[in-house]
């Protein structure tokens, strides 16, 4: 669902014992065909480098996503022919990239005669390579128009930029969810209206024209009617609106323009984001605000597990540049993080790397510290240690009446000790006073860190869309206060 | 503003989509012929919640190992457009073409079906058979097996009429088809 590339090499009993339920067998090419884009089981080692070149083109082209290569152990043994990847042609799988320029040309024209338009963006932007950000940071300074993105684009567009709204969806910011649900013109490109971002369908947005921006037929009028449905691929089709609009005559009404940024303005002078803060206890959101602040001069790649501590890094860790963020979005896997943070150091040796984590999620793939520390590989792991699996907790309360079960973990390891126990290096901090030392202490060490941050174990992750509800039907930390809250909407939550 | 109607879901899983009109249709799909290709196609549907109401498959092109799968599915609009943009994301298919909408098609179906009986049933078991242009293709002094081609509906009025007759078994191939006119598909 992430489209994110990947090979896999899978090992399979000698392929005279396929099927004979022998030693370690399993039908993996039939247990993966589900969840991959495509697999393949090598049944001859002549075979071998042609499939695995076709599988790095499978994996990276069109729409990417997990590709699976099973081989046979006996396949594993033989010698065979190198084939080299230029002489690898895939028979049928030749995804379109460009996209229909008389769709773009209409498309362009709608962005112009639009009064209230926004840009809502995703994970293909940022698949589509650094080009198409670039593109898209043009285009949309061009215009002039507010941007959101969803969690898996964050990046793509720079959070330091006066006409970003932060992200979108059920965790998304007041003004990004307003301005979906108001806009008249939806420029969607990469996304897939995924329903952490709708939420309630029939209330989702239903006054705009929708321009949808997609490398994957199946993501148009999958949930959300599209009015123009343009497809290819992100790179092309914004160099392509980027030109149209250049050449455009006409442009957007300026009194219209001005009234809709005056009312997005007062959207965001709602600060959906804040939080009370504590000297006491460290709130969550707080110990995010500080890695940022702490972090933000470097070369910094945050992963994260999932859960309330991903939504509160997507929230209030900003990113200027794409790839930066990897997060498990439409799966949400706990667990996602540690490896993935391994894997982004491999990558990049110098940069900092965090993983962001959850004291319940990083325990899903903890012992993937002892790899880190086999490769010399300094990865922090940032736990923010609430006791609770909080976003469990926090649906626990908020919709399942406070029936609080198996979301509490009274039976957590001492982090420090388990770092020190993998030859990491373990640190603790209880309060905000002594937070920034530490996170600086953190950042300091050339070698893998556990960070054990002590945060308020009742915090909730707000603003929040209640699943089935609308974008209008936000809840915010402070709804006690915000006019319009009745008894029974509170109930209903 | 918050939510107030008390009968709202509170959760998205409980929402109801809207009824649409069900419409059937033929999907012919040319996909490569390699292990697990028919594996994907079945899983697609069966993992979505698509219908097959009839499924046919074989190699058409020997040189090139395609082969053509008919696929008989029923669906809303809106389902119908996603069966294909879904079937069109697998790496081995090379197209799909939807054979009530893309292009007019003709449907056949043809089935072997097994009769027995004596005297009056079993003459009027052959004089039927005929009718329908059914062919004989095995028989005893006590039964026929019939073969039979044509639209599925033809094939289901004939099952019909020979069920008071002593029908005994039918084996149907599904429904294959093919658009009209000189082009390819």
């Amino acid at each position: 669902m992430d489209s994110i590339p990947v090979v896999c090499f899978t090992g399979q009993v000698p392929t005279h014992l396929i099927g004979s339920d022998a030693f370690q067998e399993a039908d993996t090419t039939g247990i993966t065909r589900p969840c991959t884009k495509h697999n393949y089981l090598v049944r001859d080692v002549n075979d071998l480098a042609r499939i695995i070149h076709e599988a790095f083109y499978v994996a990276k082209s069109g729409r990417p996503g997990p590709v699976v290569i099973d081989v046979p152990k006996d396949v594993q043994f033989k010698k065979g022919r190198y084939v080299g990847p230029a002489n690898v042609e895939h028979r049928t799988y030749r995804p379109q990239t460009k996209g229909d320029s008389r769709a773009i040309q209409h498309a362009v024209e709608m962005m112009a005669a639009a009064k209230r338009p926004a840009f809502y963006t995703g994970g293909g932007v940022i698949n589509a390579g650094p080009k198409a950000s670039k593109l898209l940071r043009e285009l949309v300074r061009l215009t002039g128009f507010p941007i959101t993105s969803t969690l898996m684009g964050l990046g793509a567009f720079p959070a330091s930029d006066p006409q970003w709204l932060g992200m979108v969806g059920m965790h998304g910011t007041y003004e990004a969810n307003l301005s979906m649900n108001r806009c008249d013109l939806m420029i969607n490109i990469g996304a897939r209206f995924d329903d952490r971002v709708t939420g309630r369908l029939d209330a989702f947005s239903p006054n705009s024209k929708k321009i949808h921006v997609d490398i994957d037929a199946s993501s148009f009028n999958k949930t959300v009617k599209c009015d123009v449905p343009i497809l290819g691929d992100a790179a092309e089709i914004l160099a392509e609106m980027v030109a149209a609009w250049k050449a455009l005559g006409k442009k957007n009404d300026p009194a219209a323009m001005k009234a809709w940024d005056a009312q997005v303005g007062e959207w965001r002078a709602r600060k959906s984001l804040g939080y009370r803060h504590s000297d006491e206890v460290i709130k969550p959101q707080y110990a995010i605000e500080r890695l940022y602040q702490l972090t933000k001069d470097r070369k910094t790649f945050v992963t994260t597990e999932v859960g309330q501590h991903q939504m509160w890094a997507a929230q209030h860790f900003h990113f200027e540049e794409p790839n930066r963020w990897m997060t498990s979005g439409g799966l949400g896997t706990m667990g996602y993080g540690v490896p993935a943070a391994v894997g982004v150091q491999v990558a990049h040796p110098d940069a900092l790397v965090i993983d962001i984590a959850g004291e319940a999620s990083v325990q899903m793939t903890i012992q993937e510290i002892s790899t880190a520390i086999q490769y010399r590989l300094p990865v922090k792991i940032f736990i923010l240690n609430n006791e609770y699996m909080g976003m469990v907790r926090q649906w626990q309360q908020l919709l399942h009446g406070g029936r609080y079960s198996h979301s509490y973990s009274e039976a957590l390891p001492d982090f420090v000790k388990l770092a020190e126990a993998y030859g990491a290096v373990g640190i603790r901090a209880t309060t905000p006073a002594e937070l920034d030392a530490k996170i600086l202490e953190m950042i300091n060490t050339d070698r893998p860190v556990i960070f054990d941050c002590v945060v308020d174990k009742t915090e909730n992750c707000f603003p929040m869309i209640p699943s089935g509800a609308a974008h209008d039907e936000m809840i915010l930390a402070d709804a006690q206060d915000q006019p319009g809250v009745t008894e029974a909407g509170r109930q209903m939550v | 503003m918050m939510v107030t109607d008390p009968n709202a879901p509170k959760s998205a899983y409980f929402l109801v989509e809207e009824k649409q009109a069900v419409i059937t249709t033929t999907l012919a799909v040319i996909v490569d012929n390699e292990p697990g290709v028919l594996a994907r196609v079945v899983g697609l549907f069966s993992g979505r919640g698509y219908n097959i109401e009839s499924l046919t498959v074989a190699e058409t092109d020997h040189q090139k190992h395609t082969s053509r799968i008919t696929i008989v599915t029923s669906g809303t609009r809106d389902v119908i457009t996603q069966i294909k943009a879904q079937l069109g994301r697998l790496v081995p298919v090379h197209r799909v073409v939807d054979l009530n909408v893309d292009k007019p098609g003709i449907e056949r179906e043809m089935a072997l079906v097994k009769v027995a009986g004596e005297g009056d049933r079993r003459v009027e078991a052959l004089r039927l058979s005929d009718a329908f242009r059914a062919r004989v293709i095995d028989t005893t002094h006590t039964s026929f097996v019939f073969e039979l081609t044509g639209a599925p509906s033809k094939i289901d009025a004939f099952v019909d009429l020979m069920k008071p007759l002593g029908l005994i078994e039918v084996s149907r191939t599904g429904v294959v088809a093919i658009a009209r006119g000189a082009e390819a598909m």
